[in-house]
């Protein structure tokens, strides 16, 4: 796999960075990747639109920061006006379908979206959103293996809500299987 | 001597700079750390202050960074190793207890997460702007280790070198890290206890009536001995003899400095350390360090695709500065380019040594984030233009 660089955001809160942070340890730890992740560390970081950077390649990362994205993971519409211009040409675009509105969103985009929010929230806990987010990325952009994800996900989140936080990865990667039709879609980097 | 395995959390880990420094320091020995916390460097802190209850370590919250570095050597005295962690507006406190520890043959390590400046600056953004500070920051003549690492990965594996190093030669080290070093998550792995070697103070056992403190022998750093073994000791920031009593003569002050300067340039080739890479038959030589390494490696590869010959030198140790190889290499290239996140410091002390051989570039940065990889590429390209 080549250099491929992630965006992911949101509002604080929502798990933005904790979301950035599984993909990349799934990625470096359990899925033979490099990853490099930068997380937005100002005032931006506490209230307004969030993100965490992410780069995995398989080659070693030079460059720290990201460029132009090639994929945008987006949870709230603040993050969705300030960071989607940056979209890398033909890139893709994953967002919470009830959070995010995706006005004038450029031709050369793949777009897909997710009631996150509605699955976290009949799985009994709206806090999972984030979770529910990751398996859907993690479907549609194959970046990491669903094993790797998952074991991630099992070593990230608090003691005792690994059944609630797998609950909620499968729905969203469920979803995402079923929106390619069992089709992975190919990420551009 | 291998890692104590209470310490030690052998695995992969995916963690940033800060959290790696504070396993590289436990995995170290390191027992003691005071700290006044400081963006970008407070999970440093916060890891240690976490972790120090189940190896029996003690982290305090000091005042400020003064009594920090001054609480450190009063733990290495009484036998612990010790460290202490800020970023440039600390550091700047700092400056007078480095002297004291330099003056004293106090192994301590200084970790700077080295954050835009000057003063307040950018707490939040990366730079490199105390490269020199970390060299001369302190009054009067001594000599001091520095380190600057690119990675988390090297952020543990060289804060054990900084300890290590501290320890073998009884100087003051600074592992110069930077904002995106520091905050920058990576795969971290930690080896077994036992694959992890570290080295200890040469301490002092023989009879307690013939014991000099001072007094070194050929590789010049004198054996310690801590405080409550019942040994005859003093220790004072004043020019001092071999008993470590202050003694204000010249020629005490020439013989005890000239042992500070010589002991590091004396041992220089063994604790000098870089990497290089494509400097056989190179035309051009970029010098960098720390995060800098990494934004010049794309820069390195356009250059060379398009058929300049470009090698590259890293250092890791950064002071002492490896002289001997910067002037061989500037007899024989046409040029030496350093990029820095700052307005051009270590290029100093690359032109002192290249003394006019060949064409030096600077590529300066005021900091704040990191160089464009375009912008090192101009100034490769630039530099042997018209040559």
């Amino acid at each position: 796999m080549p250099r491929t660089e992630i965006k992911i955001g949101g509002f604080g809160g929502q798990g933005v960075i904790l979301s950035g942070y599984i993909l990349g340890r799934a990625a470096s730890i359990f899925d033979n990747k490099n990853a490099t992740m930068i997380q937005a560390f100002g005032p931006e970081a506490r209230g307004s639109a969030t993100s965490a950077q992410l780069i995995i390649s398989d080659e070693p990362i030079t460059y720290p920061y990201i460029v132009a994205p090639n994929v945008m993971v987006l949870m709230s519409q603040e993050a969705y006006s300030k960071f989607s211009p940056e979209l890398a040409p033909g890139g893709m675009l994953l967002t919470e379908e009830d959070l995010v509105a995706t006005h004038n969103l450029r031709s050369d985009v793949k777009h897909y979206s997710i009631p996150a929010t509605r699955f976290a929230e009949e799985l009994g806990k709206r806090l999972v959103l984030n979770i529910v987010m990751l398996g859907f990325a993690t479907a549609i952009t194959n970046i990491v293996g669903r094993e790797a994800a998952r074991n991630a996900v099992k070593v990230s989140v608090p003691k005792g809500t690994e059944e609630l936080n797998f609950a909620a990865f499968e729905k969203g990667y469920e979803y995402g299987l079923k929106l390619l039709k069992g089709e992975p879609e190919k990420v551009l980097a | 001597m291998h890692a104590d395995p209470i310490g030690v959390l052998t695995g992969a880990h995916f963690i940033d700079g800060d959290h790696a420094c504070s396993e590289g320091a436990i995995a170290a020995g390191c027992r003691f750390v005071a700290g006044y916390p400081i963006t970008p460097s407070t999970e440093v802190v916060e890891r240690i202050a976490d972790r120090f209850p189940f190896v029996g370590g003690v982290f305090i919250q000091m005042e400020d960074e003064i009594a920090s570095s001054i609480a450190i050597q009063g733990a290495v005295w009484g036998g612990k190793k010790a460290m202490t962690v800020t970023s440039g507006p600390g550091f700047s406190l700092m400056m007078e207890h480095i002297g004291l520890a330099a003056m004293t043959e106090t192994p301590c390590v200084f970790v700077d997460v080295q954050r835009a400046g000057p003063s307040t600056g950018l707490p939040t953004m990366p730079a490199q702007g105390d490269m020199m500070q970390a060299r001369w920051g302190s009054h009067g003549d001594y000599q001091i280790i520095a380190i600057a690492p690119n990675s988390p990965q090297e952020c543990f594996d060289l804060t054990i070198h900084a300890f290590n190093l501290s320890e073998r030669y009884r100087v003051p080290v600074m592992m110069m890290m930077d904002e995106c070093v520091g905050h920058m998550i990576e795969r971290v792995v930690i080896p077994a206890a036992e694959k992890i070697e570290v080295h200890n103070r040469k301490v002092y056992e023989g009879p307690k009536e013939n014991y000099l403190p001072f007094e070194a022998g050929r590789d010049l750093v004198p054996m310690m001995v801590k405080a409550g073994d019942g040994y005859r000791i003093h220790v004072t920031g004043l020019t001092h003899d071999e008993k470590g009593y202050p003694n204000m003569s010249v020629s005490a002050q020439g013989k005890l400095v000239q042992r500070l300067m010589d002991k590091i340039r004396l041992h220089a080739d063994d604790i000098i350390k870089y990497e290089e890479e494509n400097i056989e038959g190179a035309d051009i030589v970029v010098v960098t360090y720390g995060i800098t390494s990494r934004t010049a490696i794309p820069a390195i590869e356009q250059a060379r695709a398009k058929g300049l010959k470009v090698g590259h030198l890293r250092l890791i140790v950064c002071w002492p500065f490896p002289e001997k190889r910067i002037r061989e290499l500037a007899g024989r290239v046409k040029s030496i380019v350093v990029p820095e996140l700052n307005m051009g410091q270590m290029v100093y002390e690359v032109e002192r040594c290249a003394a006019g051989k060949c064409n030096i570039v600077s590529v300066p940065h005021a900091g704040g984030t990191v160089h464009q990889p375009k912008d090192i590429l101009a100034a490769i390209e630039k530099s042997i233009r018209g040559k």
